[in-house]
């Protein structure tokens, strides 16, 4: 049992040190109207104590968090990211925009009159890059598919 | 059959791991490593990897020399944080055969380096890395990772994460200190396997 003292703190320092993964929760079937217009919305987790940058960075060079969506029947609209909360980090002067925790990503689609009925899938791509209080890992995309059921 | 108060002693270890594994979880762990006894320095591996100008730079071609080398990315915020100190060093020590070298780890290359070199004004040559040159030093997860290498070309200290100004400091100082001793080929293992 004295070994888990060792173990427990020695294995979250390599977590800590481990690259963090955002994770989407799969998103029901969406059924959507021809000629409508037909929101999606993504909820994505970081886990605690990692932050990644908002859509809007306070610093040209930090990479923004972005889902572009890439094939699909549905035109894009919009794409509404989380407004970034402005914090504090020992490794910058200036507070940075950041996402936290649970966040949504919302877009607007506009479903084409002339769409074929019947089901398909809306796929795209979450890129974001994260850090903790000390590190910074490699920006990273999330592989996003919506399934979609067309009337 | 297990009494009341062994319950109770393995219920407070398990507390005690959970509270410990949790300050070991928070973020601000940075591994500071300090300077390793000389009979346990690996040889850093070497790398040909090119700088802005195209020109191809060895590691090897530092031997001799103390060298901080900083793996860093352009979006990487406690690595700009780290900037100004290599630049203080590089300025400070270089006439006592000191180098910074830095490897950039950006994926779009110098579009991205060289106006973050000018806007930053680093003063200490960069190279464009890659995964094969993370994974030669043991896999590069995280940015910064530092390793201070001494006039043998093995790695004295290795730091990942934002360091302290000071650590960096003491360990560059301590091996100006240190002449270079006659190579021994024998330490040139597999560092990859073995970075700690």
């Amino acid at each position: 049992m004295p070994g888990l003292l060792i173990l427990v703190p020695a294995a979250t320092i390599l977590v800590a040190q481990t690259s963090p993964t955002l994770t989407v929760a799969p998103v029901p079937t969406v059924k959507v109207r021809k000629g409508s217009v037909a929101a999606v919305t993504l909820r994505a987790v970081l886990p605690p104590g990692f932050h990644a940058n908002s859509n809007k960075p306070s610093d040209e060079y930090l990479i923004p968090l972005t889902l572009k969506w890439t094939g699909g029947p549905l035109t894009v609209e919009s794409v509404e990211y989380p407004k970034g909360s402005l914090e504090k980090y020992p490794f910058s002067p200036k507070p940075l925009s950041v996402v936290t925790g649970e966040f949504s990503i919302s877009t607007k689609f506009k479903v084409p009159a002339n769409a074929p009925n019947g089901a398909a899938a809306q796929n795209g791509t979450l890129r974001y890059q994260a850090c903790n209080d000390h590190m910074c890992f490699a920006p990273k995309s999330v592989p996003i598919s919506v399934t979609l059921e067309i009337e | 059959m297990t009494s009341p108060r062994s319950y109770l002693r393995l219920a407070g270890i398990a507390a005690v791991a959970v509270i410990l594994g949790v300050i070991a979880y928070l973020p601000r762990k940075t591994d500071h490593s300090s300077l390793k006894d000389e009979s346990k320095r690996q040889v850093a591996p070497d790398f040909a990897l090119k700088d802005a100008h195209g020109n191809v730079v060895h590691l090897a071609d530092y031997r001799g020399k103390v060298v901080l080398l900083d793996f860093w990315a352009t979006w990487c915020g406690p690595c700009g944080e780290e900037i100004p100190w290599l630049t203080d060093f590089q300025r400070k020590y270089k006439d006592r055969g000191f180098e910074v070298l830095g490897i950039s780890m950006d994926d779009d290359g110098w579009k991205e380096i060289n106006p973050f070199v000018a806007l930053k004004k680093i003063n200490y040559r960069i190279v464009l890395g890659d995964d094969k040159t993370g994974d030669l030093y043991g896999g590069i997860e995280a940015l910064p990772t530092t390793f201070v290498i001494d006039r043998n070309g093995r790695v004295a200290s290795h730091f990942v994460g934002l360091a302290a100004r000071k650590d960096f400091q003491n360990a560059i100082e301590t091996l100006l200190e240190t002449r270079a001793g006659p190579a021994d080929l024998s330490a040139r293992s597999d560092y990859s396997r073995r970075a700690d």
